[in-house]
């Protein structure tokens, strides 16, 4: 059955997949929701800016 | 008494570039170990290694960075050597709440209020500041949360890694490491404002 889940839901798997891989179910009701949704696309870009703000902060040149 | 070699003033002595790291390595130290104690003692064996084998420097890479990179051998050291009194520390549960519940969702799961938009401080001149209002969110994570998010974040350990030099359940570092992120975000959607485009 296909997994609907709801921003909240979609919020923790975002956060998850920091540290894990997600199952392809996951990943794919992932990819629906963002499709379908305004907010979370959102979110998930403040998590993108912050992997990527950290990479450049532990690397950090001055 | 102690004779101190003249230096040009263009060229500061190999121990006067490493006086001049010591806050910074400090100021990591602090943020993974967030113990004084230990962190003074982690800088001053990192200097100490690095006193006593200047050839080891390699001038092509920036002294700081060759610092840092001894540093965080010294850090793991640590983090080995107190592993058990810090995954049995009281501070281990010093936050219980998911932050997952400070966001406003409405009863159906969708977002009362859509995230900020924060722009691409990764990207263009407001990098610094963000990095900076991001470390300072950081250092304010609960102590346990702290410590597993830059042992993360900063030493780069695996999940793995990290379960087995302080005795922890990948489940119960999943839920640590899932609370830290969510408070760091929440601190940056505090704390940082994207600057409108001029």
């Amino acid at each position: 059955m296909l997994f609907l889940p709801s921003c909240k839901q979609v919020t923790a798997l975002v956060i998850a997949r920091e540290d894990r891989q997600l199952p392809w179910r996951q990943q794919l009701a992932l990819r629906l929701h963002m499709a379908m949704c305004k907010a979370c696309p959102v979110f998930e870009r403040q998590v993108l800016t912050m992997r990527n703000a950290m990479r450049q902060w532990r690397n950090y040149e001055e | 008494m102690i004779t101190v070699p003249l230096q040009t003033l263009s060229e500061p002595s190999f121990e006067q570039q490493l006086v001049d790291c010591r806050g910074d390595l400090l100021r990591f130290a602090r943020l993974q170990l967030r113990n004084n104690a230990w962190a003074e003692d982690v800088v001053s064996e990192t200097l100490l290694a690095a006193l006593a084998k200047p050839q080891a420097f390699q001038s092509r890479s920036r002294l700081k960075t060759w610092l840092i990179g001894i540093l965080k051998h010294k850090v793991i050291d640590t983090l080995r050597l107190h592993g058990r009194e810090i995954s049995t520390s009281p501070a281990n549960d010093d936050d219980s709440a998911d932050p997952l519940d400070a966001i406003a969702f409405k009863p159906d799961g969708h977002f009362s209020q859509t995230p900020a938009d924060w722009g691409n401080p990764e990207q263009d001149l407001s990098s610094r500041q963000f990095l900076m209002v991001m470390e300072a969110c950081a250092s304010k994570l609960p102590v346990m949360q702290g410590r597993l998010f830059l042992m993360r974040e900063w030493l780069e350990l695996s999940v793995e890694e990290i379960c087995k030099e302080l005795s922890l359940t990948p489940t119960n570092l999943y839920v640590q490491l899932h609370r830290a992120r969510l408070r760091l975000r929440e601190c940056l959607e505090l704390n940082w404002f994207a600057k409108p485009l001029t």
